[in-house]
């Protein structure tokens, strides 16, 4: 089983690489785009034995305890294959 | 009186941080490797500039797990005088012993070059012997030393006088344009809630020896000198 983690600034965060991203693509003439934030993303891969309950108890902790600064980012994740 | 340097892999900072104590101060001084949770009976822990752990994940983020912090932890909350530099202010933030987090400057450049603090308190063991409101110029090589906090944060440091330094003019007017990084409120060091822990972005480690273009930083090495030997 794997998980996908996806760390992103807080929404009340500036995020000045997300802006320069941004500005880049407007400079290259993309057009429809309003914003840009940029992330991490991780993928745990995960203990076979492990029911999906406890998967998702174990990555919401990793997740939040280590993945993220609470402080400026927050996260969400999703189990692959989970039953 | 005896200093300990924290080493990580990837610290930077340490031997100069070291002379400074051993050399300038001419005080008793070990380093302690991450790895172990003893601080040899040392009166103050300094945290060195660098990148450790490689800084992978965020700056800070793997190096709050060490051994070494756990027992930083414990002896800061003891009320042990702990002073991180540079990386050493990110690692203190991330470990929870600093509130806010050291973001990607706002301009996304590394920026090394020297800048100007303003001294906005002189109640701490670091900064007792500055005068409030003395200028000090000290050197910044930092990619991420955008201070971040929210603003129940920021009420709080200001109201409780724990905004140590800020980013200012060489005249010490606190400015937008003498904010190198995008910190919130220009600010460039801050003290924790029992005033025992510091963190600041700028290196008063390569700054106290007049050879070095600025001796300003020995202001804040001779305040905690002077903080230990009192309380010796």
């Amino acid at each position: 089983m794997k998980a996908h983690v996806h760390v992103t600034l807080k929404s009340t965060v500036l995020d000045p690489q997300g802006q320069a991203i941004f500005n880049a693509l407007r400079k290259m003439q993309y057009s429809g785009i309003e914003a840009v934030r940029q992330g991490k993303y991780f993928v745990l891969t995960l203990d076979d034995t492990l029911d999906a309950e406890s998967a998702r108890r174990e990555v919401e902790r990793i997740a939040r305890e280590v993945l993220t600064n609470p402080v400026i980012e927050e996260f969400h994740f999703h189990l692959e294959d989970a039953e | 009186m005896k200093f300990g340097v924290l080493v990580f892999p990837g610290s930077n900072c340490d031997q100069d941080t070291y002379h400074v104590i051993a050399e300038v101060a001419k005080q008793p001084v070990t380093f302690l490797w991450h790895d172990s949770a003893s601080l040899e009976n040392c009166d103050a822990i300094l945290v060195p500039g660098g990148f450790a752990y490689g800084d992978y994940l965020r700056t800070g983020a793997i190096a709050r797990f060490s051994p070494v912090m756990q027992s930083v932890k414990k002896f800061a909350a003891d009320g042990g005088l702990v002073m991180g530099i540079c990386n050493g202010f990110q690692i203190l933030c991330e470990s929870g012993l600093l509130p806010g987090a050291l973001m990607r400057n706002a301009g996304l450049r590394y920026i090394c070059k020297q800048v100007h603090l303003r001294t906005e308190t002189t109640v701490t063991p670091f900064t007792h012997l500055l005068k409030k409101g003395q200028v000090l110029q000290l050197p910044i090589g930092h990619m991420e030393g955008n201070y971040f906090c929210d603003d129940a944060t920021l009420a709080t440091l200001q109201r409780e006088d724990r905004v140590v330094f800020r980013y200012a003019t060489p005249e010490g007017d606190v400015t937008a344009a003498a904010n190198p990084n995008g910190s919130r409120d220009n600010i460039a060091g801050i003290v924790n809630e029992g005033r025992n822990v510091l963190g600041m972005m700028p290196h008063p480690d390569r700054s106290s020896e007049a050879l070095l273009g600025s001796a300003d930083g020995w202001g804040i090495f001779g305040s905690l000198v002077d903080s230990l030997a009192a309380k010796a």
